[in-house]
């Protein structure tokens, strides 16, 4: 019994050596960082000579920075908008696709295709060439008969054709969903209509619930990379925040105190002040869901 | 009545599914044939077929960085990317071992640990990651993306992980059982029996690390200023600058080559693509 027990132990400890590796990559490149940028947030520090405590100055000046909120009001009318707007239409297109269609496989291979490039330097070229003044777009439009705005030079589009690029690119979105459709019994569907639940009923009572933790999750992963939106606004508008600053989001700010201003102190405070904001936003997300899984009972 | 009334359902089905597929794809083929265009129609023409067919703009584009070619940015890539793919199917695959199969002390504690760095956003440790590697002295190196890879914490490493784990949580543990009584250690289990199986797994894991650290602007901004080691992100990135009315044809040729590699692997292993987002659940 006893060499049983030590065995075990001695197993045991032999497979804690499997993770050791990622271990130390964890403490080295994740909480040492962590905690590091929170020690830097309260310096001013330009890496050229020593950092120089100076306590919560760095988020006192953060509230009188126009630019600070300018960008923080960009990035969450970027975040609901693209966030809801990319669930739900990854939603829609999911449920369609599950329905018992022929050649499914080649419509959602066709469907996915926008996402494998992700937020490259190419689509984000793409995009300026699609809705420039006078580009394919508006070229477009005026055939239809319709003058089309200056998409990327006017302040008020300039947010939802960000979102809009996001919002196409919702294929992995949908299919997360569409495995989740696919868990599903069809048994449950079809006692259903047995009873005589119509299909907005069988959609309220089956697949919604069926799919809620799936919901979930795509909400937080979209919300958290929506947030952190940097490659596309600062590759259309070359570094600069747009017209008025309606393209200046919170990660291009952020790269512009410490790379070009070198405030490495208050970019550090910057990236805290996105951790608390990322991480209140995800509670939330969090606590809705729990409220309504408990109503569901 | 009934069958034509569900013929022409089905057919108002599959033409609004076509309609609306068209419309996401447009700009993609727009893209491929742009490549092809003299740069006055980039600009101007939404029709996809060019008037004049222009392969000259991949000869131009090839040079559009000067002093280095295209090729150069290219292999920097490969490079760079090669490390991180390799790094990460190492470090997946004894990583999720260690999880899946033994019951060390704290091993809740440190799957939770996983799950917070597949949530941690990467910007917060943008700044402080940048001061550690320019006092490490790797800027302009590519140990910045190699050695996190290798680490586990590179880009998407906690989702490499978890992925591989899930997958080895599903192979029979009596098959473990029946190599140790033949004799084989844990680490005979996991590179005679566990590697050989999880090979899908870890070709996801392949497919994935290479498109996100091929597509990683950000960091490859950070740390790459010196041109020589530009990757394809950032050359690309400098021929806007450089580029003048007439070398959108030239542009849009390097674009296209810069999404090949994500679409040679896309059209050859679709199913890994689908069975990786749905078995974790990955970004994108």
């Amino acid at each position: 019994m006893h060499t049983k027990v030590s065995l075990k132990k001695r197993k045991d400890r032999e497979g804690f050596l499997y993770i050791v590796p990622w271990l130390v990559g964890v403490v080295c490149f994740q909480i040492g960082p962590i905690l590091i940028s929170l020690v830097l947030s309260f310096t001013k520090y330009s890496l050229f000579a020593p950092p120089t405590f100076i306590g919560i100055r760095n988020y006192v000046d953060m509230f009188r920075d126009e630019l600070f909120s300018q960008s923080t009001k960009v990035t969450m009318k970027y975040v609901l908008l693209s966030v809801p707007c990319k669930i739900l239409f990854a939603l829609a297109v999911a449920l369609i696709m599950n329905q018992k269609i022929k050649a499914v496989n080649f419509y959602r291979t066709i469907y996915y295709i926008p996402s494998i490039f992700g937020s490259s330097i190419a689509v984000s070229i793409l995009w300026k060439r699609l809705f420039v003044k006078d580009g394919v777009v508006n070229i477009l439009l005026a055939r239809m008969g319709i003058e089309g705005p200056s998409w990327l030079g006017n302040p008020v589009w300039v947010v939802p054709i960000l979102a809009l690029m996001s919002v196409w690119q919702f294929g992995s979105s949908m299919v997360i969903f569409l495995a989740g459709l696919k868990q599903i019994p069809v048994s449950l569907y079809e006692s259903a209509s047995v009873d005589g639940a119509g299909k907005i009923r069988q959609f309220f009572a089956i697949t919604l619930p069926g799919i809620m933790p799936l919901m979930t999750y795509n909400l937080m992963m979209q919300t958290i990379n929506a947030f952190q939106v940097f490659a596309t606004p600062y590759t259309i508008y070359d570094g600069t925040g747009g017209p008025l600053n309606a393209g200046l989001v919170y990660v291009s700010y952020l790269y512009r105190n410490g790379f070009q201003y070198f405030n490495i102190g208050y970019s550090s405070a910057l990236s805290w002040m996105l951790l608390v904001m990322i991480s209140v936003t995800a509670l939330l997300i969090h606590f809705v869901d729990k409220s309504v899984n408990s109503l569901e009972g | 009545m009934v069958t034509t009334n569900r013929l022409l359902k089905s057919f108002v089905t599959h033409a609004l599914i076509i309609l609306f597929g068209i419309v996401m794809i447009y700009p993609i083929v727009w893209l491929f044939f742009a490549a092809f265009k003299p740069s006055s129609e980039v600009l101007t023409s939404p029709m996809l077929l060019p008037t004049r067919f222009m392969p000259s703009n991949f000869v131009n584009g090839w040079k559009l960085v000067r002093p280095l070619q295209f090729g150069h940015f290219l292999m920097n890539s490969f490079i760079l990317v090669s490390f991180c793919v390799v790094g990460s199917i190492l470090i997946s695959l004894f990583t999720g071992y260690g999880f899946a199969r033994f019951g060390f002390s704290g091993k809740n504690v440190l799957f939770t640990v996983l799950f917070l760095t597949i949530m941690m956003p990467a910007t917060t440790t943008m700044i402080s990651k940048y001061v550690i590697f320019t006092k490490l002295g790797w800027l302009n190196t590519y140990l910045p993306f190699a050695v996190p890879a290798f680490l586990g914490v590179g880009v998407g490493g906690g989702f490499f992980i978890f992925l591989v784990c899930q997958f080895i949580k599903g192979i029979p543990r009596e098959l473990d059982e029946a190599a140790k009584i033949d004799g084989c250690s844990s680490l005979g289990i996991l590179l005679h029996l566990i590697l050989p199986l999880s090979k899908s797994a870890l070709f996801s894991v392949a497919i994935f690390a290479f498109l996100w650290n091929w597509d990683d602007f950000q960091n490859q901004l950070l740390y790459l200023s010196n041109i020589k080691t530009y990757t394809v992100p950032l050359a690309l990135r400098s021929t806007i600058d450089v580029g003048g009315a007439d070398n959108w044809g030239a542009i849009m040729a390097m674009s296209f080559v810069s999404m090949l590699p994500a679409i040679i692997l896309f059209f050859s292993l679709q199913q890994y693509f689908v069975e990786g987002i749905a078995s974790t659940g990955i970004k994108g």
